[in-house]
């Protein structure tokens, strides 16, 4: 068990944390945004898979990765439009709504990729790693940490630039009173509807580039249903880290670790059941969220479509 | 409240110019009901312009009207003699109206600056610093002094009303309109209020305060229009009410929200039971409720109960005042068995209940009216016959074996209509269907119906109107007569001076002091609210 | 006339939006529906196929009312299904071969159900005691119980007579015997007295009253005096116990054993149905019905299209789409609470608030 903290573990395991934990950074992220607004979004996982698929098929046909998740960007803001429109703007079930995103992404995208590829399943071209100058350097962490592809680089800047709009920006604070308290939020005068769609399209945008990386950076190939739970875990990131921008990072990152534990062990030789390995992620967040759930502040308005002077 | 002496003042500084906010023919309907039918009123500037109605007579639904929160099916707003379109909140808020509203708005978990700064960004970037400054130049204006990083549901409910004004006055308002603001604070905060809002009006402001109690608006009234049913019912200037004179316009006043059959005086607050004030109950060897050294851990935002010893005797009423937020919850949830003492004892009838729960307590007599009717005390979505008996599921002879007899059950309702006068399509009917006032009927005819000994009552008039408010402090009285043991817990003052035989007083979770509800009652009652101690 | 609009109306939409998606794909959308129809429904032996399929999804459409009306949202059906299915399918070709078959049926039934209450012991007690959001730890189980039930079958219960990680296979003539006549197996008479019993605890008792009353107004249970912990176990053990039971009835009916990493996933798409019958038991059997002509014939269907079987999954999703716009035009003082609403409070709570 000693020589399990070899450089080869440690390093396998930091990357691979890396690659898992990128798509769900992003994805909780964007579910931070909406939640704090007060929109829950369980179809998350559909905006990953549309913006997995989207993305993959755009570095098909164009060679580039860049295009490619700009692609999955905006394939996860449309379908998003649609919580938009039926959650936000008419006031529908969040949840079954989010059930619905979810079920038709999963049957669409599979539906599309066989028809487009059959039952190949193209491979793309891995993307170039980025080496921080003087980090890269770093014996077994650097290799792994700092000499990642470009967008994980702007991935976390992503990060903290919805960490500051949050803090110091009106559109922040009107996220949070969306999210507590619709009805002050209306009566000071600003548009509940319109700040949530932000929200929520923030939330498809960020979940669709989640998905993408996932497909073009991570797999390099995309596989029906290839997310996997990711968008669920998303969603209690986002619960768990309670808007903080902090904890989503570290959320995301522990938890792609675990992910990418089961290839880290075989690398040393260690063979562990893969689906216990497979269980470990979901086994982690179940008991973090004993340990913090009780102390978990979610939005009072969570989950509530807001009406003008319903009665 | 302030003597008249106010009021002469600001009366002889009505302007000349025309009014600063008018409606004219606004109607408004909701399904089974017509809120505002073709209500015209004219609002000036400088003047205190006080909407008198008793509750559901139309003044909220104005209001949030004017405040850009719902339009109207017909007629006109006019700002300054020009009409407008007010179809949301920020149209008002741009033409400079201000809405203070009756329950706060202000977000809890936000601090009093970001309350502050909601909605008034210009640009990107928050802007605390105007913030700051507005709050601390609004607020010597209203004489206060507020901590910008306070969270707002830390403070009292008339700071951060006050809080919710400054936002209001920052808005650029020439219109200032307030919903019952006293409605949660104590008579001495009604009466800053009023000095406040005198001052603002003399600074050429145009204040509309609605409310439903009489007195107020005859203390601070500069002109006063009264809403019945949805329609204006009469309207008096400055120079009338001058010349009619106090008892006059009293009158007038109630001619007008009540049309005459009502006993005058309900509409006062004071009902006619002087035989109840400082009466005291015979002896008897037991009491019936006991609270030994209560103490009921807060959760969240709640203040708790310590330390809190009382005795109810049968046949008495015992009011505990306060305002909203001091424990009253805690308190009645307590002593129902909703929830669990940290320390201290319960007794009912010399024994202690304190371990039993809910339904063990119900089968000792004790009985909790809750005021939350809608959430709480009844189930809208079942049938108004289950909700009479919603406390004995399970029970013989309306269940066997498990399985409902619904017959007993129909039967059981049907006679508790008739004997509450509950008004509803059918026993069979859907509860959510029944007006706020037989919803109260409905909770009152469940708990009441079974020889209660001790009954819990939390504000078992607020939102109604007169005549049920009437009708439900009668029965009130009736039962204590009969020799159940009462606690009446309310904010409404004017409810447990007119019912209670002792009062006591609730403040920080703890009773500050318990008075004999004699003449001259209120005032000690209001310093105890405030946190006095008893003399 | 306006359930049947209601009910009705989605699904006409969701055919609709199906066959334009079909069209641009370059398939035919009137023989697809045609062969749908005519294999789930016309067909004698497709008929008959619909039936079975229907067999485990009213067991586990039970199990969702009875939680789903008491506002427990027990999102992990499918880990409770496949676990317990792992343990009939491991246990059942010993128990089978070492006892009389009636027996051994009602012992593996009991275990199926047991197995499936006990997944849900912990997100109960979380939920009954902590206030913690059964919502994401019913869904983190069942992930964990899926990965369980397989780490079962690779392991203690895996068959040693083949390659592929499957339990050992109960032979055809032991499985639960048939309605005579058909291939439909008697466990699709249990679930329907199940949904049978489902609905006349939930309207007549008072245990049904109870759970209603938690589901609707969980502020008034308290005031009644309702053990809202106590009701949220036994709620929530009992959906789990039909669930297994499902899972039971489905091995011991149609498979006789159990594959890695097989996931019929029955879950996510009867939470459509169940809502579109508005948590009501007797109404949700016409809407199962529907979904196993669907299901079976879609198969079918899809094969002859050369259509992945995942195309079904853009029907039902869009029929919940359809069926969530239709509840808006519809839901104006409607009888039923709105389900929105319980499903809103439920996503409020999970932080000892609320």
């Amino acid at each position: 068990m000693g020589d399990l903290l070899t450089a080869a573990f440690v390093s396998a395991l930091l990357s691979g944390g890396v690659m898992a934990g990128m798509p769900l950074l992003l994805a909780s992220l964007g579910e931070a945004i909406s939640e704090r607004a007060g929109v829950l979004n369980i179809g998350l996982e559909g905006m990953m898979l549309a913006g997995a698929y989207a993305g993959f098929v755009a570095v098909l046909l164009t060679g580039s990765h860049w295009l490619g998740l700009g692609a999955g960007l905006a394939a996860g803001m449309a379908v998003s439009v649609l919580m938009v429109g039926l959650c936000v703007r008419l006031g529908l079930s969040q949840i079954v709504v989010g059930i619905a995103i979810l079920l038709t992404a999963e049957g669409v995208t599979s539906v599309l990729h066989r028809a487009q590829f059959g039952t190949t399943y193209p491979r793309l071209g891995s993307m170039a790693v980025l080496q921080l100058p003087v980090l890269s350097g770093i014996p077994v962490v650097g290799a792994s940490l700092f000499s990642q592809p470009a967008p994980v680089y702007a991935g976390l800047g992503l990060v903290v630039a919805a960490w500051w709009v949050l803090r110091s920006t009106n559109f922040g604070l009107e996220l949070r009173a969306a999210g507590e308290k619709p009805e002050a939020l209306d009566a000071a005068g600003v548009s509940v509807v319109r700040t949530r769609s932000l929200a929520v399209l923030c939330a498809g945008a960020l979940a669709g580039l989640g998905g993408a990386y996932m497909s073009i950076i991570g797999a390099g190939i995309f596989v029906p249903f290839m997310t996997h739970g990711a968008g669920f875990i998303a969603i209690v990131l986002a619960m768990l880290a309670r808007g903080r921008a902090a904890w989503v990072v570290i959320g995301s990152f522990a938890f792609g670790m675990t992910v990418s534990l089961a290839t880290a062990l075989q690398l040393v030789g260690v063979f562990v059941p893969i689906d216990l390995v497979n269980m470990l992620p979901f086994v982690v967040v179940l008991v973090a969220l004993v340990i913090f759930a009780r102390r978990a502040y979610l939005p009072s308005a969570l989950g509530l479509p807001y009406q003008r002077g319903s009665r | 409240m302030t003597p008249d002496a106010t009021r002469t003042v600001t009366r002889s500084l009505t302007p000349a110019v025309g009014s600063a906010l008018e409606v004219r023919g606004i109607t408004k309907a909701f399904p089974g009901v017509v809120a505002n039918d073709a209500v015209s009123i004219a609002f000036h500037r400088g003047e205190v312009h006080c909407v008198l109605g008793e509750n559901g007579a139309g003044k909220s639904t104005l209001l949030h009207i004017l405040a850009g929160m719902q339009r109207p099916d017909s007629g006109s707003i006019l700002v300054g003699g020009e009409r407008v379109s007010l179809d949301s909140p920020h149209a008002a808020i741009a033409l400079g109206i201000g809405a203070v509203y009756q329950h706060p708005w202000s977000i809890p978990a936000l601090t009093v600056l970001e309350n502050m700064m909601l909605g008034e960004g210009k640009g990107l970037r928050l802007d605390p610093k105007s913030a700051a400054e507005a709050l601390a130049r609004f607020g010597s204006m209203l004489g206060v002094e507020f901590d910008p990083g306070a969270e707002i549901g830390r403070l009292a409910l008339g700071r951060r009303q006050q809080m919710e004004i400054a936002k209001a006055l920052w808005s650029g308002s020439t219109v200032l309109m307030l919903d019952e603001p006293t409605a949660m604070l104590t008579p001495q905060g009604a009466e800053e209020l009023a000095r406040v809002l005198v001052r603002l009006a003399r600074r050429g402001l145009a204040i509309v305060f609605v409310t439903h109690k009489l007195h107020e608006a005859l203390e601070v009234g500069d002109r006063i229009t009264v809403l019945r049913r949805g329609r204006v019912t009469g309207a008096w200037g400055p120079d009338e009410i001058a010349a009619a004179g106090r008892e006059t316009m009293r009158r007038r006043i109630v001619e007008a929200m009540f049309g005459g059959g009502v006993a005058p005086e309900v509409q006062i607050g004071r009902s006619a039971h002087p035989g109840l004030r400082g009466r005291r109950a015979d002896a008897h060897d037991r009491p019936a409720l006991e609270l030994d050294r209560l103490c009921v851990e807060p959760r969240r935002g709640e203040v708790g109960v310590r330390d809190v010893t009382l005795t109810v005797w049968p046949g008495e009423i015992v009011g505990v005042a306060g305002v909203d937020g001091n424990g009253q919850r805690e308190l009645a949830e307590a002593v129902a068995g909703q929830r669990s003492v940290s320390s201290g004892e319960i007794r009912v009838g010399g024994i202690c209940v304190t371990g039993d729960d809910v339904s063990g307590r119900m089968r000792r007599g004790l009985r909790y009216v809750t005021d939350d009717r809608i959430g709480e005390g009844t189930v809208p979505s079942l049938s108004v016959a289950l909700n009479l008996i919603l406390k004995r599921i399970g029970e013989k002879p309306y269940w066997r074996h498990g399985r409902a007899d619904e017959k007993l059950i129909e039967e059981n309702a049907r006679e508790l209509v008739e004997r509450f006068d509950i008004r509803t399509p059918g026993v069979g009917a859907r509860c959510g269907t029944l007006s706020g006032g037989n919803l109260q009927k409905v909770v009152l005819a469940r708990e009441l119906s079974s020889g209660p000994a001790v009954v819990v009552y939390s504000k078992p008039t607020h939102g109604l109107d007169a005549r049920t408010t009437m009708t439900v402090r009668d029965r009130i009285t009736a039962l204590a007569e009969e020799g159940a043991a009462s606690l009446l817990i309310s904010s409404d003052l004017d409810e447990i001076l007119d019912l209670s035989h002792r009062i006591a007083v609730i403040f920080g979770g703890r009773l500050t002091g318990i008075v004999d509800n004699v003449p001259g009652a209120e005032r000690e009652v209001g310093d105890l609210m405030v946190g006095g101690s008893a003399r | 006339m306006k359930g049947i609009v209601r009910v009705g109306g989605p699904i006409l939409l969701a055919l609709l939006a199906g066959g334009v998606l079909l069209v641009a794909l370059g398939r035919d959308p009137f023989s697809f529906y045609a062969d749908i129809l005519s294999r789930g429904l016309l067909d004698p032996s497709g008929v008959q196929d619909t039936l079975v399929r229907m067999a485990p999804l009213l067991l586990m459409a039970s199990g969702l009312i009875i939680a789903f009306r008491a506002n427990i949202w027990n999102i992990g059906g499918d880990g409770q299904f496949l676990l317990a299915a792992a343990a009939v399918a491991g246990l059942g070709p010993w128990l089978i071969g070492v006892l009389p078959n009636v027996l051994a049926f009602l012992i593996l039934g009991l275990i199926g159900a047991t197995v499936g209450a006990a997944w849900t012991l912990v997100p109960a007690y979380l939920k009954a005691n902590f206030g913690v959001n059964e919502i994401v730890t019913s869904l983190m189980f069942t992930f964990v119980g899926v990965n369980l039930g397989n780490l079962l079958i690779k392991g203690p219960f895996r068959s040693t007579k083949t390659l592929v990680p499957h339990t050992d296979v109960i032979p055809f003539r032991e499985l639960l015997p048939k309605i005579p006549g058909t291939r439909i197996h008697v466990g699709l008479l249990l679930a329907l007295l199940a949904i049978l019993i489902v609905h006349y605890t939930m309207t007549r008792t008072s245990f049904g009253l109870r759970l209603r009353i938690l589901g609707s107004s969980p502020r008034a249970a308290a005031h009644i005096g309702l053990h809202t912990a106590r009701l949220t176990m036994i709620s929530f053990a009992l959906s789990g116990a039909f669930m297994g039971l499902a899972a039971a009835v489905e091995i011991l009916g149609v498979w006789g054993y159990m594959r890695a990493d097989w996931n019929p996933g029955f879950g996510l798409p009867l939470f459509a149905l169940v809502f579109l019958a508005r948590l009501d038991a007797v109404g949700v059997i016409p809407l199962v019905g529907f979904y196993g002509v669907i299901s079976m014939g879609g198969h079918y269907a899809a094969r002859r299209a050369d259509l992945p079987d995942d195309f079904m999954l853009v029907i039902v999703g869009m029929i919940l789409l359809f069926m969530a716009l239709a509840e808006y035009f519809a839901s104006r003082g409607d009888e039923r609470p709105s389900l929105a609403g319980g499903l809103r409070a439920a996503l409020r709570r999970g932080s000892g608030r609320g």
